[in-house]
């Protein structure tokens, strides 16, 4: 809902929206220029004073200004024709054109105007009101993504251009939505809808009919200091009846022209000082750093409409085309996808069109969007969820479990959970597990007991329909065929071969980048713009489930590079070993933002074995700005398959790598990448004490041992790899 | 229908005799490249005294800001229904305003002044801008205004 509030507005009023703050951003310069441009007031000069130095210079005077920048204006009338200037307080002598600025008023008029006056001047306001929309409900967005208000300022994962929009957005929210807000009470003053008119001071009973009394001596205006001046004009030439009238921030007064005396004065009303308040704050007039520090927020807002559009793109690529979604108050059946790569949602698809080929109003949402109270007609929910990592909830499925715990009751509709994952890894389908544990907790009724689907089995998926049909006294043929990702095809450039000796053969194979297009690169589509411990999914001759890689290159080095193990009887390892230069592969790229280095200056322990090197090798080819790395990587046998042997060599030269520590596992005493990692443990304790992040990469029971060895390094500083962990200090690729 | 409009508008402010007698006036007033937005324009007569009698036209929407119009201003209080269904547009710099209304004959030569107020957004307020007797003769002569007026003529 949400998200819908901020989608629609911003992809509607973009441009608007970046004509207003390119304009406004240009506009917000001018009031410190103007201040920056004005004559030196003079301390404690009252308002009799300057009117006297002006009258002394300027013959004919009728009107003298302060802008609230502090620029002061005198019109005259001598002659038979007027004239104006800039004048010096000092001296009341000119001090520069008073001719109104052609640029600035034609910014002005574009910005809350568009040249099309009171039609233009609504159509900005639609603007300022998308603004204010977006900035309120990306802000409620920013607060969901970093886990409620007061992580506003948490770190964020995740690719570009969504991290930079989120970047911009928490710094910006605040200004725009205060820019937004002034901009709409200053139409709605505009357009009398508010009762903030002027108050006219009464017009006196009797003048005292005499004229030309001192200015200097007049009593009303002895007393008022120039600061606090707006206008004071003067009565008309020859004119006895006629009165002096004084604005100043206060109000607003007549003055007798032969006593000098105030006869009349009518308050500011509180409405007029609030809009001359929100006047000041929207136009920085009087606020001239506030002004400008609020143009410059405003100069996010292009940067924000096109990263913006560029996430609405990529989020719809990676969702199916959900056609003949039932919107949520009338489906009869909800299903909720917990996806991080996008396949889920394809099984989500399959198994909604089938039950709507039964008959049901379906409706298939992101389990992160999971709200009972918005499908009261619902007579079952239907969970399929991937896993992220070691049991953590995938993309979609963030902050689901927070949602279910908040509920008072479960939902009345019984529940049936489907995981989806691989049973060779421990934590297969862990966070549907969790999920269905929860349900249970909250007394949320079965439909069916959790089920699993392995490796995107067809066969899985579609036992599970039928006892789904069973349950439902509905035949259900769940007939899903994985739907092949648009891959790209990689030519492999070279390869490096190790591992013959021991009999294991590995390879470093290096592809060609293939040509990205710009668009590609800016949706974050194709393979391009990725970095070292981000996936590359091989797509082998004879199956339609991509087999995943660390890779051990960003795209800045020009070259797509994987580590490869032969596993025996491997379908993808034994085609990927068997080829040749100039031979091509299918592969599809996958971001893994929680296996970055990161930016910042804090050292890296990298810790892999055999293939693990693979990405870690890529993060220290990448260490251009010298960060501290040291390196742990266990091999089997230095002359046979000492991966990257002659480039970290080369590396610690350069210094892109600091310490290299090697443990080999063939040869009279054996000796693993933990044993190396407990000899250096006062080395490692010191890093990790001056805020070191630990990345593992490699098999599952290398990092089982990393993490007993690392446990007992670090207990003495009371520190455990689950609270590194927490902070995103301890991070774990592993297969 | 502006034209009936205004008659209706002056007749109901003056109680002068013989107001059958009418003609079909111009009154065109072209601004000078001033270099500010639109201007606000009051056009309205007094009488010999100098008591307000009726506006004739008022050129700018936008009542917040007739204050600006001085001297229209305190005749009127800001009265809407003097101005009822005789305002238009603001005018811009440089441009002309040009309007045809069905004046009194009783108005020429009787000591009555055709007035006209000027105020421009962050520019100086300018009543009685333009102040000229309704005389047969004075019909055809253009005459200056003082700050935003380039010429005004009735005819």
């Amino acid at each position: 809902m949400i998200r819908a509030l901020h989608r629609w507005p911003g992809l509607l009023a973009l441009v608007l929206v970046t004509i207003l703050a390119l304009s406004g951003a240009a506009l917000s310069v001018f009031p410190m220029a103007e201040r920056l441009a004005a004559p030196q007031p003079v301390a404690g000069q009252s308002v009799a004073d300057l009117a006297a130095r002006v009258a002394a210079v300027h013959p004919g005077l009728e009107e003298i200004r302060r802008t609230p920048s502090g620029t002061i204006t005198a019109w005259w009338f001598v002659g038979g024709t007027p004239g104006s200037a800039v004048i010096d307080p000092a001296t009341g002598a000119d001090d520069g054109s008073a001719d109104p600025n052609g640029v600035e008023r034609w910014l002005t008029t574009l910005h809350r105007s568009l040249f099309l006056d009171d039609g233009g001047r609504l159509i900005m306001a639609a603007g300022a009101a998308a603004m204010l929309v977006l900035a309120l409900s990306g802000a409620a967005l920013v607060a969901r993504r970093a886990g409620g208000w007061r992580h506003w300022f948490a770190r964020l994962r995740g690719p570009q251009p969504g991290r930079l929009h989120v970047e911009l957005a928490r710094v910006a929210a605040l200004g725009l939505t205060l820019s937004a807000t002034t901009a709409l009470w200053m139409t709605a003053s505009t357009f009398d809808l508010l009762p903030d008119g002027a108050q006219h001071p009464a017009d006196p009973v009797a003048v005292s009919g005499q004229m030309a009394f001192p200015l200097e001596r007049m009593t009303a205006l002895q007393d008022v200091p120039v600061s606090s001046l707006r206008k004071f004009s003067f009565p008309y030439a020859g004119d006895a009846q006629d009165v002096f009238t004084l604005s100043t921030d206060a109000g607003t007064g007549q003055i007798d022209q032969g006593t000098g005396v105030l006869l009349s004065w009518a308050e500011l009303t509180p409405w007029q000082r609030v809009s001359e308040t929100i006047y000041m704050l929207h136009t920085g007039q009087g606020a001239a750093v506030l002004g400008l520090i609020l143009g410059l927020i405003t100069l996010s807002v292009p940067v924000m409409g096109v990263t913006g559009a560029l996430i609405w793109i990529a989020g719809r690529r990676g969702r199916p085309d959900l056609r003949n979604n039932a919107p949520a108050g009338r489906a009869e059946t909800v299903i909720l996808v917990g996806s991080e790569g996008g396949s889920t949602w394809g099984f989500a698809a399959t198994l909604a069109q089938a039950l709507r080929e039964g008959g049901q109003a379906v409706h298939v949402a992101p389990m992160s969007a999971f709200d009972p109270a918005s499908h009261p007609r619902a007579e079952r929910v239907l969970i399929l969820a991937a896993t992220y990592g070691e049991g953590d909830a995938p993309a979609s499925a963030r902050g689901f479990l927070d949602r279910l715990a908040r509920l008072p009751t479960a939902p009345a509709a019984p529940l049936a959970i489907l995981g989806f994952g691989d049973r060779s890894f421990p934590a297969f389908c862990a966070f549907a597990a969790e999920a269905e544990a929860a349900a249970r907790a909250k007394g949320w009724a079965a439909l069916l007991p959790m089920d699993t689907v392995d490796r995107q089995s067809p066969q899985d998926f579609a036992r599970w329909g039928r006892a789904l049909g069973d349950a439902l006294g509905l035949p259900l043929d769940l007939n899903h065929r994985p739907a092949r990702p648009a891959a790209d095809s990689l030519t492999l450039v070279s390869r490096r071969d190790y591992g013959a000796e021991v009999q294991s053969p590995t390879a470093i194979l290096r592809f060609a980048l293939p040509k990205a297009t710009v668009w590609a690169r800016l949706t974050g589509g194709g393979i391009a713009g990725f970095r070292a411990g981000d996936l590359l999914g091989i797509l082998p001759e004879g199956a339609a489930v991509p087999r995943f890689y660390s890779l051990a290159s960003g795209s800045r080095d020009g070259f797509v590079e994987i580590v490869v193990k032969k596993h025996p009887g491997g379908l993808c390892s034994g085609q990927l070993l068997a080829l040749e230069p100039g031979e091509a592969v299918r592969a599809v790229l996958r971001r893994n933002p929680g296996f970055h280095a990161g930016r910042g200056r804090a050292p890296l322990i990298l810790i892999g074995a055999g293939t693990g090197i693979g990405p870690l090798a890529g993060i220290i080819r990448a260490n251009a700005r010298r960060r501290p790395v040291h390196l742990f990587f266990g091999m089997r046998h230095p002359d046979s398959d000492f991966l990257y042997g002659d480039d970290l060599a080369k590396w610690q030269a350069e210094g892109r790598l600091t310490r290299l520590s090697t443990a080999i596992s063939r040869g009279v005493r054996p000796h693993y990448v933990q044993d190396a990692l407990r000899a250096e443990a006062a080395e490692v304790a010191k890093a990790i004490r001056s805020g070191a992040k630990v990345m593992v990469c490699g098999g599952r029971d290398m990092a089982q041992g990393v993490a007993w060895a690392l446990d007992d390094i670090l207990a003495p500083m009371g520190l455990t790899p689950a609270t590194l962990k927490a902070g995103g200090r301890y991070v774990e690729d592993v297969y | 229908m502006k034209s009936l409009l205004a008659t209706l508008a002056l007749t109901t402010a003056l109680t002068v005799p013989g107001l059958a007698m009418a003609r079909p006036v111009t009154l065109t007033t072209s601004l000078n490249t001033y270099g500010g937005g639109g201007a606000y324009l009051a056009l309205y007569v007094t009488d010999a005294s100098g008591a307000y009698v009726g506006s004739l036209w008022m050129a700018g929407g936008k009542s917040k800001y007739y204050e600006h119009l001085r001297g229209w201003y305190a005749a009127t209080g800001g009265d809407p229904a003097q101005i009822n269904g005789i305002t238009g547009a603001s005018v811009g710099a440089g441009r002309t305003l040009e309007i045809t209304l069905d004046l009194a004959d009783a108005l020429f030569d009787a000591g009555y002044t055709l007035h006209i107020d000027a105020a421009v957004e962050d520019m100086r307020d300018s009543p009685n801008e333009v102040a000229v007797p309704l005389t047969a003769a004075g019909a055809g002569a253009p005459v200056q205004g003082r700050r935003y007026i380039a010429s005004f003529v009735y005819q």
